[in-house]
């Protein structure tokens, strides 16, 4: 019986500033068992970038883990030295950003860049690498994969970039990916297809990903369970159908009902009022008490841990038993 | 164009009513091409054509949204029909007024005619200027356009900010205070407060999240109500279209493919790129729809595809699509650019 591939526990993240420390990640605790997709969802400010980024070992200083842990296959990966995270990161864990501009140099051909990775992690020469390389780009549905090879990002379209970042996050054959709003720089019918392929090709080779996006029908399309983030606390988790369809925590309830969906009468969005925090100013207790419409005195003096109810488990004092219908 | 004659369906009321209106527009950017290229390889001046032929109305007190993906020319199109931008062909039209020649002409009138029309941004981190404070920056067309002294400022300015849900207290902040929907806000402040009669929305809550796209949408359209406005709502999201639009046009290639009422665009979508978009939206509530392979990818708009644009990527293509252009053309109470449409396939 095999535990999680990644534990992520009472994990705290922040920011040291002039008026003091910002806890931008307040104790996120999640886990990701092998050949599952997590989604992480959540709006500005969730988080949820920093959760990706502390797991990579890629958190832009000043910022900081400053509590909590993070396992990878049972080992604990976020006090490891430079040189080691290097290792594990592209070999073990992949990572998928939302501009595949950003990931990829303009000054080198995709050939160069898919073969640097592969041999820097696979013990393959030349010749056996660029053989790699083009299958890894015909498995991303590139067509004429041997030809483009030797064309540079900037001749490729913004979908046809994703899928080379995609073919590259997979060079180092890595047990987990973190993909951070893979398809959000992307037109429509292209997130398909990307979403498509993310899909098809972790699924072929078992590997687990952590999907973070603010789009919860890619959530709903892509992911088996699915953690919501609020102002840098997990408030719910949980099977993406359950989370969905019967959401026990007020503000993942009122989050679908403000999302744009055919299967309404369109008339009015649902809103939420208020605003979201800013992280300087999280409320106490529940950080989401301030907009909502069940808080009571005990919300905005405690802060509610994860609690299993019904099929997720919801960070909240009041969770909703019977949710909204589907 | 004899569309824009014959059909009396989507889009339109009558011409006495068509109170905003697209003739034959038409935008065509020419790059650079080395003239060596142009001697050695007789290659000609490359073109985009960026708006290609379109043709649609607006009645008075309606909202036509306008949805495509990226490089299908929405963006160019909300340009040219606030006088943002001169067409190289046809022209723009606002009760009964042509837009460009009108701007280029008199300056009283062409006062005017800039007053009643305005227009919301996609960026609102870029929109409006760092360096002011908002009621300042709220408060500029109405003293631009001379509509009232300074010292009214600060009152107009009070009752522009609780239109919009911003607190009076707000007028002394600058821009990077403010969160991105509060910004999308203050520059909708800023677009009614001159009381535009037609306002081009581009792409206004594409950047903003999920809840806040839900305020700032339902607060358009609450504006819009009260204040009788005439909209141009752009965005390459089709859902969320269906909150503001009464009708809807989608765009490909530069090219108008289809134009209907909202219900049946979204029951009854007739082009097969309308229903490849609709197909790729994800949904997480829509748990029954069933989901349409989603073919190939955007052409080089520097190359596209002979005859009809969407050829390549559709199913249901023949010799004609290949070689001849549909027009827009009635079908019901809609109109459609498409051969398999017409010829009764679809």
């Amino acid at each position: 019986m095999t535990g999680p591939l990644l534990e992520v526990r009472d994990l705290c993240v922040e920011f040291p500033t002039r008026h003091g420390a910002l806890r931008a990640l307040d104790g996120v605790s999640f886990d990701i068992a092998p050949g599952e997709i997590l989604g992480i969802v959540g709006e500005s400010g969730a988080g949820k970038s920093l959760a990706g980024a502390a797991i990579v070992g890629l958190l832009e200083p000043p910022g900081r883990v400053c509590g909590g842990r993070i396992l990878f296959d049972g080992q604990r990966i976020d006090d490891l030295p430079p040189a080691a995270m290097r290792r594990l990161r592209g070999k073990q864990i992949g990572a998928i950003f939302q501009d595949p501009l950003t990931a990829l140099d303009p000054l080198y051909s995709i050939g160069h860049q898919l073969v640097e990775t592969l041999r820097t992690h696979l013990p393959l020469d030349a010749a056996q690498a660029r053989e790699r390389a083009i299958e890894l780009l015909r498995r991303a549905g590139l067509p004429a994969a041997e030809a483009r090879l030797g064309q540079y990002p900037h001749e490729f379209s913004g979908g046809m970039r994703q899928r080379v970042v995609i073919a590259l996050a997979l060079a180092g054959e890595p047990r987990l990916i973190i993909a951070d709003e893979p398809t959000t720089a992307l037109d429509v019918a292209v997130q398909a297809q990307v979403i498509q392929l993310l899909r098809g090709l972790t699924q072929e080779s078992g590997a687990s990903v952590m999907l973070i996006t603010h789009d919860m029908g890619v959530i709903a399309e892509t992911c088996d369970r699915v953690a919501v983030m609020y102002a840098g606390r997990v408030v719910e988790v949980g099977p993406v159908e359950a989370v969905i369809h019967h959401p026990a925590h007020p503000y993942t309830a009122a989050l679908m009902a403000s999302v744009p969906t055919l299967a309404d009468a369109g008339g009015r969005l649902a809103q939420i009022e208020g605003a979201l925090p800013r992280p300087d100013e999280i409320p106490a207790g529940c950080a989401f008490h301030p907009r909502c419409p069940k808080a009571s005195q005990r919300c905005g003096q405690e802060r509610p841990e994860l609690a299993l109810v019904l099929r997720t488990r919801a960070a909240c004092w009041w969770p909703m038993v019977e949710g909204p219908a589907a | 164009m004899s569309a824009r004659d014959a059909a009396d369906g989507a889009g339109r009321a009558d011409a006495g009513t068509a109170w905003v209106e697209a003739r034959g527009l038409g935008r065509t950017f020419t790059l650079d091409t080395p003239w060596t290229d142009r001697l050695l390889r007789r290659t000609g001046a490359r073109q985009v054509h960026a708006v290609d032929d379109v043709s649609f109305t607006i009645a008075r007190g309606r909202t036509l949204a306008l949805v495509g993906e990226s490089g299908c020319g929405k963006s160019t199109l909300a340009r040219l029909m606030v006088g943002l931008d001169v067409p190289t062909r046809g022209s723009a039209w606002l009760a009964g007024a042509d837009v460009r020649a009108t701007l280029g002409g008199a300056p009283d009138a062409a006062r005017a005619m800039r007053r009643r029309m305005q227009m919301i941004f996609q960026d609102p981190f870029a929109s409006l200027n760092p360096r002011w404070r908002i009621g300042d920056i709220v408060a500029e067309p109405l003293l631009e356009q001379g509509l009232i002294l300074p010292a009214q400022a600060a009152e107009r300015v009070a009752a522009l900010l609780a239109a919009v849900g911003l607190r009076g207290a707000d007028v002394r902040r600058f821009p990077h205070q403010f969160s991105g929907g509060q910004r999308q806000r203050i520059s909708i402040a800023r677009a009614i407060s001159t009381r535009p009669e037609f306002l081009v929305c581009d792409e206004p809550t594409s950047s903003l999240d999920v809840s806040v796209q839900a305020q700032v949408l339902n607060l358009m359209v609450d504006l819009q109500r009260e204040r009788a406005l005439t909209c141009l709502f752009i965005s390459h999201n089709l859902v969320v279209v269906r909150y503001v639009a009464d009708d809807v046009g989608v765009m490909y290639l530069g090219r108008l493919v289809e134009l209907a009422p909202k219900p049946e665009i979204f029951h009854a979508p007739r082009h097969p790129y309308t229903r490849m978009l609709l197909a790729a939206v994800p949904d997480p509530r829509a748990r029954e729809r069933p989901r349409a392979p989603v073919i190939g990818e955007m052409p080089d708009p520097l190359a596209p595809p002979a005859g009809c644009a969407f050829h390549p990527r559709c199913p249901h293509a023949n010799a004609r699509c290949r070689d001849e252009r549909p027009a827009l053309l009635p079908s019901g109470a809609v109109q459609v650019a498409c051969h398999a449409v017409e010829e009764g396939r679809l």
